[in-house]
């Protein structure tokens, strides 16, 4: 993918007020490719008993990774944003440890970009979370 | 037999915010994004309190569909605990000291979660009322729907199911 996309791609996690604010560091991203961190915060815990963290913090980082995923996607122009996200929690994720999101847009539209998700923690092998949505897509190419 | 005298309205204010202070204080990322909840007998709308952080485009500006999300899930589970506890709480059953000083009943958790975006957000102020729409022993469906200056036009909905906690008794 040209250095350009990759640029944007970066900017559009760390410009945004709110991903920067959950600490949100792009890892990795390549042609409808990302991957997103977010290390883990007390201050996102959404169930005081576990102290895991809550699944609005989780559903901010799947969206800003699939947002990311569309826009470095060969074929979108421009800015993007969420038309629907659905998102399956399958275990509450380790507290004290990294979340990372990886997202795919695997198709795209003149108008509609097609993403999937999942998070994972240290334990690779058990994601902790998939997702999928759609996402707009503005004049393109 | 003559109707016991019911309790005079301050009490029953005070044991009913009580409790849902406790409830919405224990949970660390609701007081990091700023919501609150105004309560109207067993009604609840949350509010949205408009903050810089919350921004997901700069350019327009517009609220992050992550932070709208959070929003709705929050709403969502406070609601649905509120329903679950709302009994116990009108008899006396919970302890708002109790819930305050941390023994809180645990929480639903959530299964699968569903937004919507319908309009985009806009730099204020937004709420949010839950709607359970079935409530079961394991399994819970609610709606919630989140709008800003116009109650008919809605920014966001979301359907969420949950796993209920496991009650003893």
């Amino acid at each position: 993918m040209d250095i350009d996309k990759s640029k944007i791609a970066e900017q559009f996690v760390n410009v945004i007020p709110h991903s920067r604010v959950l600490g949100m560091e792009l890892t990795s991203v390549g042609d409808g490719l990302a991957e997103i961190t977010m290390a883990y915060d007390e201050r996102f815990v959404g169930d005081p008993e576990t102290g895991v963290i809550h699944g609005g913090a989780v559903s901010a980082l799947m969206d800003t990774c699939c947002g990311a995923a569309v826009i470095s996607h060969p074929s979108s122009v421009g800015p993007t944003a969420t038309i629907d996200l659905r998102i399956d929690y399958m275990r509450p994720a380790t507290p004290g440890q990294r979340i990372r999101a990886q997202a795919e847009c695997y198709h795209i539209t003149r108008s509609v970009a097609f993403v999937r998700a999942r998070a994972i923690d240290d334990d690779e092998n058990r994601p902790v979370a998939t997702a999928s949505g759609t996402f707009t897509v503005e004049g393109r190419k | 037999m003559a109707r016991a005298r019911p309790e005079p309205v301050q009490i029953v204010k005070q044991r009913r915010d009580a409790a849902l202070a406790a409830l919405v204080g224990a949970v660390p990322y609701i007081g990091f994004l700023g919501i609150e909840f105004d309560r109207r007998g067993d009604e609840l709308t949350s509010i949205l309190q408009f903050d810089e952080k919350l921004i997901g485009n700069p350019v327009l500006p517009a609220l992050h569909g992550g932070a709208t999300a959070a929003f709705l899930e929050v709403t969502s589970i406070i609601g649905l605990s509120w329903s679950i506890l709302w009994d116990d709480i009108e008899h006396g059953n919970l302890d708002p000291e109790d819930l305050a000083n941390g023994q809180m009943p645990s929480l639903p958790k959530t299964i699968g979660f569903t937004v919507d975006y319908l309009r985009s957000g806009l730099p204020r102020d937004a709420y949010a009322r839950a709607r359970v729409i079935r409530s079961g022993r394991r399994y819970a469906s609610v709606h919630v729907e989140a709008w800003q200056d116009n109650r008919t036009r809605p920014i966001a909905q979301a359907t969420g199911h949950f796993l209920m906690p496991r009650r003893d008794g």
